[in-house]
């Protein structure tokens, strides 16, 4: 009789359904997982070292190049330890802008991953609906920021700048005429939160329409129901964080636990799932994104009726206005400092952590009262979810490997760093 | 329950003694120093006692003290730092571990908690810190064969070795890298700069 060995696979670092560049070494036994091996570190770019020789405005770009779909919730991490370290007060208004923004990029987050998770598994419709609606809020990001994706909006001890008054409108063109145009501006013809505000009202319906796609699809439920299931205490020793862990039916939320910015204000509830596979950490997401929407309303109601600064008017952390530049000596000297030298930060450390999409990222800041950080050492939320990998899809099927690493929503830019 | 100095002391006082090095408080986060080689027993000890019920561990990094500004010159190089997360009563911790250079050795606490697998395995690979007891404690995120712990200070910040495309050869080779740090903002200090006195 021939010798029955148990077969090697290589998936990636170039594969579709890798999110990006992971190696996975399977060990298989016919079609079935004995042992996943993930090599990561393919996208190893050094952000940590890299944040050791940057001043901390400097460093805070490199936060957006982290999770590249959760922009803004990298930065407010960053920003939160720069601000505990010097005692930073933030404006109330800048807090409400982070947290409708957070609430906004956790939505940019979910649907991403709901649209490839679902493209993963085979449900290609999915896909278009969900970039369809990420125009929006990209759209949003570049009106803010300028950029559609690496905003490098927040600041330590508020935001970069007001929300804007006008957005910016679509031009009849060789290809949309003047009628086509009028419908794409609907949206467009009142202020910033006019716009996310006919998002927040478009969007809850959206979602509806995805959970018809999805939700009771049976080919669905066949590929995510009981795969990669995780009980709650194996969820707790495996470091899991965020919907991984609330999926396992374990109500952890930091906006509600340990709420910073302005969350103890804010209504919303924490969705859990009850038996921790795949299937309820995708309806998980998919209230979250519900609960986001519901966020991002009372934000903008607040800040509609209270106008006011939303950066610190400490001018040693954040520049002062143009206008005061032109004609005090010291607005100048500070700008200059500011933008040259950086500020200095007394020395210590602390670790904040923010309610990431993901799960908790945070960063934990050793500063030596230097202009740039001593240390600084990023926790990513996808880290332990990854590294539970081979738990996860031990006795599964090969192309359940595939649903596992969606539904643990891996992007390498954070896992990398 | 909130944490006090001495709900925190008294118990680990008690168990272990002279193994606790120091408790501190910053920005209210309490923080124990321990002796390297009491980790995984402290540890433990903090997962299991139900005052302190620390469920999870959120993170274990390694921080080199070979340039802090007015480091001891004979205190120890390294630190392994590990940040613990207590869901029953809602309270974080720091602990921390310092190890000298010569031998930067840590008992690992992977039988603690399981997801200080990767964590520590990231921690030996940028600092070189040697989990004692760690069941695979191989390189993670740098490159298969490369040599040093980037993380370190005295590793320059654009590394030893670059790659190119060898067009002789028909192959990729590494190389000594042909680039300068060019570092603009120049690193000062708190007391140096005048504005903040």
């Amino acid at each position: 009789m021939a010798e029955i060995r148990n077969y090697t696979l290589n998936f990636g670092p170039q594969h579709p359904a890798a999110h990006g560049v992971l190696r996975l070494v399977l060990e298989l036994d016919g079609e079935v997982v004995e042992r996943a091996d993930p090599h990561v570190g393919l996208l190893h770019r050094g952000t940590e070292k890299l944040a050791e020789h940057k001043t901390y405005m400097q460093a805070l770009p490199y936060m957006d190049r982290l999770d590249y779909v959760s922009i803004l919730s990298n930065e407010h991490a960053f920003c939160r330890a720069v601000e505990a370290l010097r005692g930073i007060e933030v404006p109330e208004r800048a807090q409400y802008i982070r947290v409708m923004m957070d609430e906004a990029t956790r939505i940019l987050n979910h649907l991403l991953w709901l649209g490839a998770h679902a493209m993963d598994i085979g449900a290609m419709t999915i896909f278009l609906y969900t970039f369809r609606d990420r125009e929006y809020l990209m759209d949003a990001y570049e009106a803010l920021s300028g950029a559609r994706l690496h905003a490098n909006y927040y600041r330590p001890g508020g935001v970069n700048r007001d929300l804007p008054d006008s957005m910016p409108k679509y031009r009849p063109s060789k290809w949309h005429s003047e009628k086509d145009v009028k419908a794409m501006n609907a949206w467009r013809e009142g202020s910033f939160l006019d716009f996310i505000e006919a998002f927040a009202d478009y969007f809850p319906d959206r979602i509806d329409e995805f959970e018809t796609l999805l939700t009771d699809n049976r080919i669905w439920k066949q590929r995510t129901v009981g795969v990669g299931v995780v009980s709650p205490e194996r969820a707790l020793q495996l470091g899991f964080t965020g919907p991984m862990l609330r999926g396992s039916g374990i109500e952890w939320d930091l906006r509600r636990k340990q709420p910073y910015a302005v969350y103890d204000r804010m209504d919303f509830r924490i969705p859990i799932g009850a038996s921790g596979d795949s299937y309820d950490r995708y309806l998980v997401r998919i209230e979250e994104m519900r609960e986001s929407v519901k966020i991002m309303k009372q934000c903008i109601r607040w800040l509609r009726d209270n106008p006011g600064p939303v950066r610190s008017d400490d001018y040693k952390v954040a520049p002062p206005p143009r206008a005061e530049m032109k004609g005090s000596m010291e607005a100048l000297i500070h700008h200059f400092k500011l933008f040259t030298e950086g500020f200095h930060i007394p020395p210590g450390e602390t670790y904040q952590a923010v309610e990431h999409p993901k799960g908790e990222f945070g960063i934990y800041m050793v500063s030596d009262g230097a202009n740039k950080p001593y240390r600084m050492k990023i926790r990513a939320a996808g880290f332990p979810h990854l590294a539970a990998m081979n738990e996860m899809a031990k006795g599964h099927m090969l192309a359940d490997v595939v649903t596992i690493l969606g539904s643990q929503d891996i992007v390498f830019g954070e896992i990398d760093r | 329950m909130a944490f006090t100095h001495d709900t925190i002391e008294g118990p680990l006082r008690a168990k272990f003694g002279d193994a606790v090095r120091g408790i501190s408080e910053y920005l209210d986060v309490f923080t124990v120093e321990v002796a390297p080689e009491a980790v995984n027993d402290v540890c433990r000890f903090l997962r299991d006692e139900p005052d302190f019920a620390f469920e999870q561990l959120i993170d274990v990094c390694g921080v080199d003290y070979l340039e802090y500004k007015d480091y001891p010159a004979d205190a120890p190089r390294f630190a392994a730092v590990y940040h613990l997360l207590s869901l029953t009563h809602n309270h974080r911790l720091r602990l921390k571990a310092f190890v000298p250079e010569e031998r930067p050795v840590v008992p690992s606490v992977v039988d603690v908690w399981n997801v200080a697998d990767w964590f520590e395995r990231e921690a030996f690979d940028m600092y070189g810190i040697i989990f004692e007891g760690h069941p695979d404690l191989r390189r993670i995120l740098t490159d298969y064969g490369f040599a040093g712990h980037p993380f370190r200070k005295d590793f320059p910040l654009e590394g030893h070795v670059e790659m190119r495309y060898d067009p002789d050869r028909g192959r990729v080779v590494y190389q000594p890298v042909t680039i300068t740090e060019r570092n603009l903002v120049p690193r000062t200090h708190w007391q140096e700069a005048d504005e903040d006195g």
